[in-house]
């Protein structure tokens, strides 16, 4: 086998795809191609690096040079640089921002410093479309020792000692799920992988599929030697096509090497993997909903019980876990539960994979042990607030979730702790905010959301969302009084009281959360009809102020609803019945007269 | 590919694919390892740099010693090439010049196995700013 000097690891997740990573990978081709290098240097495509913010990454091994923000452009120099002489190319660096220091490799990156990747192990590692590199890190090793020298009952107990639950949002202990799914007899049982990410913002299943398809592969294979199924069926959205063409690369690749299908590994026991494609229904994610939509039925949860583990697809026991919860079972296996349930806390044991988006610094995906706080990862993993601003919230839990402020900030993040302080782990999208964000239009956000993506079944949710909404947006648009706060807070009872599935029981999670936590600036918009942070444009008022103002008629001249009159060289005022809040003014002044109120 | 038909043939697989990402793994860990840099610019290269590191990866290699062989361009010190920089764990960097494949040889049994100096030690006039 061809042994080369040196490792060129391009990140190939939909994020750096996106800014031409494949571009990248190409002119890097050519340019080692033209040096006559092909032999000596392999360029290779993995999954997510998570540091997405500073993509497309080329990491360059064995120095483990990272070099962000590479343009196809940059490839040649690259190659005649780095790879031909040995120099590095300073200017694609990573600077520290606070310390203003060129760090060249990822170790000493403040983003990565507090990771552990379990889930996220072979991501920005190994080239998620070649099994070989997924088998040479142990890959398949955890499937190998359960089929060769544990009983499905040891396998079960070593997932149960290790304390891992559910990583899609509810948490539940995986062993106590497989060990139920086990113990119903039955003809056929399936084993189900939840990959219908829904969150806005949540990317970690999708970074997984496409950056480890085998890990998953390899767990639900476990996951049915343990409970007695030989099939297995994803579920996984049709908008994450980048996912399913790894998925399909890598099953292909599976069945060739005899690690799907009939007698794997000579131990007699059978497995095989398809796919099913969903619309992308939020609801979906919902264990029963999801089967049904597998069925070819309209995708709306069901009562519980009966439970998947009795009756699930097909009415057969089946077993569904999310793509995370699956990723870390073949780590579990391999270094044993002991190892796993030290790191985290005592009842969240292992790691997280959180999806940090909004106003942060280094937007990105990463991975910490439970029990992190909220403010390392805000600040010392996230790089803190976008342009100096000041930090005002944290959304956890996608539309599930809630709102957490300051005070929050030091709660380390496990499933309890987040439920308890008013908020939830979900899926792990973390959507940073700050002063300019105003609190209530971002529960109307997430109403939006849920209304759009509620099913329908149960009235509570279907009416009540939008009727939460409707009152969301009359407090946005100023016409909102103190007595709607009271009906929100009630209706949302109401619905969390009344609907049949996790979707109504949480949906009004971001309104109750920032009552709670803001509602200083709730009673701002229904009392003084205005938004502090000026994000309500109902709310806002364009003022000129009279003594910066020097009569120069730009503003007049380029209003387009001649809103703004005043004579030449006096002040001007703004008729604010009329105005339209285009924002014009504001923008051709040059004296900063216009201001917003 | 052959199919996988049990854990032993599976164990005997990843063996044989483990050298190719060996470089990898050990690029996770670098100061845990044995680096040795070598100075590719024109003049190491002139004067044999090329084979010198392919047979520090080689003989490194097949002695059982973890190391990253990487090249680094000129160090200044033209008079003496090939110059190799060998950086043992926990220890400063020590350069030696005038590396042919016999010095070469001599560095791995004796400054890399046992610690013992060997003939040919540059001293080390200047600082790398780039601390890795």
């Amino acid at each position: 086998m061809e042994k080369y000097k040196m490792h060129i690891l391009i990140c190939g997740g939909t994020g750096c795809r996106a800014s031409a990573s494949e571009a990248i990978q190409n002119n890097l081709q050519d340019a080692l191609k033209a040096k006559g290098l092909e032999e000596e240097v392999q360029v290779v495509m993995t999954g997510c690096f998570g540091f997405c913010e500073k993509g497309p990454i080329v990491k360059i091994l064995p120095d483990n040079t990272f070099y962000i923000e590479v343009k196809p452009e940059d490839a040649e120099e690259i190659i005649e640089e780095h790879i031909i002489k040995g120099r590095k190319v300073m200017r694609l660096l990573y600077t520290d921002p606070e310390k203003k220091e060129v760090v060249s490799d990822s170790k000493h990156m403040g983003f990565y410093k507090k990771q552990i990747r379990i889930a996220l192990r072979n991501c920005g590692f190994i080239n998620p479309e070649n099994i070989d590199e997924y088998i040479a890190t142990e890959g398949y090793a955890a499937l190998g020792k359960c089929l060769a020298e544990m009983t499905p009952q040891a396998v079960i107990d070593e997932i149960k000692e290790s304390g891992l639950r559910g990583r899609g949002g509810g948490g539940f202990p995986t062993g106590l799920k497989w060990e139920f799914a086990s113990k119903n007899e039955a003809d056929q049982k399936y084993v189900v992988c939840n990959a219908d990410e829904g969150d806005p913002g949540a990317f970690m299943d999708r970074s997984i599929l496409e950056g480890d398809p085998h890990s998953v592969l390899e767990a639900m294979a476990i996951c049915g030697y343990t409970m007695g199924a030989d099939k297995g069926v994803i579920y996984i959205r049709a908008e994450y096509p980048l996912a399913i063409e790894r998925l399909k690369v890598a099953i292909k690749q599976a069945r060739e090497y005899g690690l799907l299908g009939n007698d794997i590994m000579g131990s007699g026991f059978n497995f095989d993997v398809e796919m099913r494609y969903g619309a992308g229904a939020f609801v979906c994610g919902e264990e029963t909903a999801l089967i049904h939509s597998m069925e070819g039925l309209r995708g709306e949860p069901t009562v519980k019980p009966p439970f998947p583990a009795e009756s699930g697809y097909n009415g057969k026991p089946t077993n569904v876990n999310n793509v995370e919860t699956f990723a870390n079972i073949p780590v579990i296996i391999n270094k044993g539960a002991g190892w796993f349930n030290k790191i985290g806390t005592e009842k969240s044991t292992g790691t997280k994979v959180f999806a940090l988006a909004g106003k942060i610094n280094n937007v990105g995906l990463i991975e910490v042990p439970m029990g992190t706080t909220l403010r390392e990862v805000i600040y010392e993993i996230g790089g803190g607030i976008k342009d100096g601003k000041k930090f005002k919230a944290v959304q956890t839990g996608g539309p599930s979730g809630g709102c957490l402020t300051e005070k929050h900030l030091d709660t380390p993040i496990d499933f309890d702790n987040l439920l308890a302080v008013g908020s939830m782990m979900g899926s792990g999208g973390m959507i940073v905010m700050d002063e300019d964000d105003c609190m209530v239009s971002v529960a109307k956000f997430y109403l939006d959301f849920t209304v759009e993506e509620s099913c329908g079944k149960c009235t509570p949710c279907r009416v009540g969302n939008k009727r939460l909404y409707e009152l969301l947006d009359k407090i946005t648009e100023g016409k909102g009084t103190k007595e709607d706060l009271d009906l929100l807070r009630n209706l949302s009872t109401v619905i969390k009281d009344t609907s049949l599935c996790g979707l109504g029981q949480t949906s009004p999670n971001p309104v109750l959360s920032t009552i709670e936590n803001f509602y200083d600036e709730y009673i701002a918009h229904v009392e003084e009809h205005k938004c502090p942070s000026g994000q309500c444009k109902a709310l806002m008022q364009y003022v000129i102020d009279p003594e910066l103002c020097v009569g120069c008629t730009l503003c007049a001249r380029n209003c387009p609803v001649d809103c703004i009159a005043g004579d030449r060289k006096e002040a001007h005022i703004i008729d604010t019945a009329k105005c339209i809040k285009c924002g014009a003014c504001m923008e051709k002044c040059k004296f900063n007269a216009i201001s917003i109120q | 590919m052959a199919k996988v038909k049990s854990l032993a043939d599976l164990k005997k697989i990843k063996e044989e694919l483990h050298a190719k990402m060996d470089l990898r793994e050990k690029s996770n860990d670098p100061e845990a390892q044995v680096q040795i840099k070598v100075g590719m610019a024109t003049c190491g290269i002139a004067s044999g740099a090329k084979e010198v590191m392919e047979f520090l990866i080689e003989a490194t290699a097949k002695r059982g010693i973890n190391s990253i062989v990487t090249q680094t361009g000129c160090m200044g010190y033209c008079y003496a090439e090939p110059t190799i920089e060998v950086t043992m764990p926990g220890k400063e960097p020590v350069v030696f010049g005038d590396v042919d494949l016999k010095k070469a040889d001599e560095v791995i049994e004796k400054y890399i196995k046992q610690g013992e100096l060997v003939d040919g030690i540059i001293p080390v006039n200047y600082k790398t700013i780039d601390n890795n």
